[in-house]
């Protein structure tokens, strides 16, 4: 029998409050001693893994994971079902966790999915243990640098039906005050190039000096590192990187919440640091020079893309865009801000459809969607590329095409500015 | 057991292919290459008889530009050993070449078993494991499934017309062109694929090839289309009167 060890931290630190753990350490063994933890330890002892031990069954994730209320998934049940000897590795839990992070910002253990999952996952896909969908999405990734499997040589085939100048930055051969991100569903979905559309529009209204990599650009990465693809990441950011070094710009603007957060957070480990705005941020103090005129007369509700929200903070900037079209009426949904929920493609969701469903009762996006319509909107806004595809099918899935229309923000401004 | 994995980069399908098409040449440098699919299956069969057998699986390439990638990444999903025939070979070079350089290296290395894809996008002839069979006068088979070495022997399946299946036996050597594999072909993570290009290396082999008889392609091109179906438009109704009209005039219905 394995004696307990203290698992606490020694020192936690949360919202900058120091809660130092001596109180609460453990000076008997409790019931969990009498478990053979040998499958746990596996796991805690996976570089990036070791906070799943800090759990003590509290169950404040389980009552804010999306997850858990279409299926039978949460962060404590992860660590319960590990606890008692059941492989992570080769559980659907593994893949059901769409990192939306909402179960870290209750967490008093900080018990941490957002690298949990990243690293277990990597143990899975190099033991060829992942579904087979979401390799689908990370061989299409690899191969051609967008998950869709879309050809690399048509990625910037989108700014032909923008009708305005969006330079790339290899012709251009000049230094940009913007260099736009424009990452992979903005450049190929059918629905992403609409809001790509709007906003070359939206820049060159604004007289903004912006260009994009164009088909020197590869997709960010951040879902696949989320999925357990941390190799192809390296590939990735680096390849980005090195292009984006060969020319000279003031800052980067992306359309993509997820490459937000690769931009502020990943890429400077790899030597790209650049200033980063996600293009909501950076239209907000450019609202007066906008010229807002068209009316939206509707009842407009905002979903916070996860990756904006909970993972960096921003829940004004889209807001405050929304508030400056004249008429619109924005109304919030219970779940919003910090509470609000996940669209279900973040962490590899996106690619893992077919895989969720089996375990959910529903999709994320239907549940999502079902709350828009519950609070009497007439349009979802939105600003991640995920998220208008993913709502759009969940409008129609859940019958309520007609009720509800999914339009992204830059979409919603272009149409007041009258430049779509 | 020691099994040689034949493999073939062809022009990846999700571009466009680049066809002059006055001179009927494809633009062979201004396609993008990936490994054949079929030759994929070639090797997930021989990995799993790897595992069920404790097979050495050796992948081999005829170097007809970027091919190392495409061995890395065979390395990354468990072969132990990766080969480049070099030599006068370019993207263009005809399978019957291939066939005879890859024979050559069979005669001074022993293997028990050859697999390759049954054929490939560019080809559709399935050729080469055909040739390199008929020119070391070894048994073969094509169009093959479940591949499993039972002692001595290597037993094989085809299947026929009807839904008929046959089961075969034979002796090493061997060479099968493989048409499926038992599962979807494995995922290399990137990080194992760069481990590899660090880590190991792919035998380079001189290979430079005789004379062979061959064929010559006079041009490529696209077929000319030679009628359009009507797409037929308007309302449910309209359109269901359409089809009326269309199959009494074609006599297809009655009254």
């Amino acid at each position: 029998m394995q004696k307990a060890k203290p698992i606490e931290l020694e020192l936690a630190v949360v919202n900058g409050i120091e809660l130092p753990g001596h109180w609460n350490r453990m000076f008997e063994p409790r019931v969990i001693s009498e478990y053979d933890l040998s499958v746990l330890d596996q796991v805690t002892s996976i570089e990036g893994a070791e906070s799943l031990g800090y759990c003590y069954q509290c169950g404040k994730c389980t009552a804010v994971c999306p997850v858990d209320t279409v299926g039978d998934y949460s962060p404590r049940k992860v660590f319960r079902r590990t606890q008692l000897g059941a492989s992570l590795i080769d559980s659907p839990d593994l893949w059901l966790c769409t990192t939306c992070r909402n179960c870290l910002r209750v967490c008093p253990k900080e018990v941490n999915m957002i690298e949990i999952m990243p690293a277990v996952r990597e143990q899975a896909v190099l033991e060829g243990k992942a579904p087979e969908e979401l390799l689908t999405a990370f061989e299409n990734t690899a191969r051609y640098g967008n998950p869709l499997g879309e050809p690399p040589r048509k990625r910037a085939d989108w700014v032909k039906a923008a009708e305005v100048p969006v330079p790339v930055m290899s012709q251009h051969k000049a230094p940009v005050d913007v260099l736009w991100f424009v990452e992979c569903y903005p450049s190929y979905h059918p629905r992403g190039k609409d809001a790509s559309v709007a906003l070359a529009r939206l820049f060159n209204a604004l007289g903004i000096e912006f260009g994009i990599l164009g088909t020197e650009e590869k997709c960010s990465g951040d879902s696949q590192r989320m999925a357990g693809e941390k190799g192809l990441f390296d590939m990735l950011a680096e390849h980005n990187i090195k292009m984006l070094s060969k020319y000279q710009f003031n800052q980067i603007v992306v359309t993509d919440p997820h490459a937000f957060n690769a931009f502020l957070h990943e890429y400077p480990k790899y030597g790209g640091e650049w200033p980063v705005q996600h293009y909501t941020q950076f239209l907000a103090p450019l609202i007066d020079q906008m010229n807002l005129t068209r009316p939206i007369p509707k009842k407009v509700t905002f979903h916070d893309p996860c990756y904006l929200g909970r993972h960096n903070g921003e829940y004004e900037a889209p807001r405050n865009l929304l508030k400056a079209i004249p008429e619109l009426d924005l109304v919030e949904m219970g779940h919003c801000r910090e509470t609000a929920y996940c669209c279900g493609g973040g962490g590899g969701g996106m690619w893992l459809d077919s895989f969720v469903r089996d375990y959910t009762s529903q999709r994320l996006s239907e549940k999502r969607v079902r709350e828009a319509v519950e609070y009497g909107a007439d349009i979802l806004a939105v600003t991640c590329p995920y998220e208008v595809s993913r709502f759009e099918d969940a409008v129609k899935s859940t019958g309520n095409t007609g009720k509800l229309e999914v339009k992204d923000i830059a979409e919603l401004l272009a149409y007041s500015a009258q430049l779509i | 057991m020691r099994i040689l994995v034949l493999s073939k980069s062809v022009p990846d399908l999700v571009e466009e292919l680049a066809l002059d098409e006055d001179n009927g040449e494809l633009l062979h440098d201004d396609m993008t290459y990936v490994p054949s699919e079929w030759d994929d299956h070639a090797l997930e069969e021989a990995l799993l008889l790897k595992e069920e057998v404790g097979a050495e699986v050796t992948v081999l390439a005829v170097d007809t530009g970027d091919v190392d990638n495409m061995l890395f990444t065979a390395l990354a999903k468990g072969a132990d050993h990766a080969v480049k025939l070099t030599g006068d070979f370019d993207l263009a070079t005809s399978n019957r070449k291939r066939a005879q350089a890859i024979a050559n290296y069979l005669r001074d290395n022993t293997f028990d078993l050859v697999l390759s894809g049954v054929q490939a996008i560019d080809d559709i002839d399935g050729q080469i494991p055909a040739i390199v069979a008929g020119l070391l006068e070894w048994p073969h088979a094509s169009v093959v499934t479940e591949v499993s070495i039972q002692g001595e022997q290597i037993h094989f399946r085809q299947e026929y017309g009807g839904g008929l299946q046959a089961e075969f036996s034979a002796q090493a050597p061997l060479v099968l062109g493989i048409q499926a594999a038992r599962k979807p072909p494995r995922y290399a993570s990137i990080a194992k694929v760069r481990q590899m290009m660090k880590s190991s290396t792919v035998d380079e082999i001189d290979a430079s090839a005789d004379t062979v008889p061959e064929l010559e392609i006079r041009r490529f091109f696209k077929p000319v289309a030679a009628g359009h179906a009507e797409m037929i438009e308007g309302d449910p109704e309209e359109v269901a009167d359409r089809i009326i009209t269309i199959l009494k005039e074609r006599k297809l219905v009655r009254g």
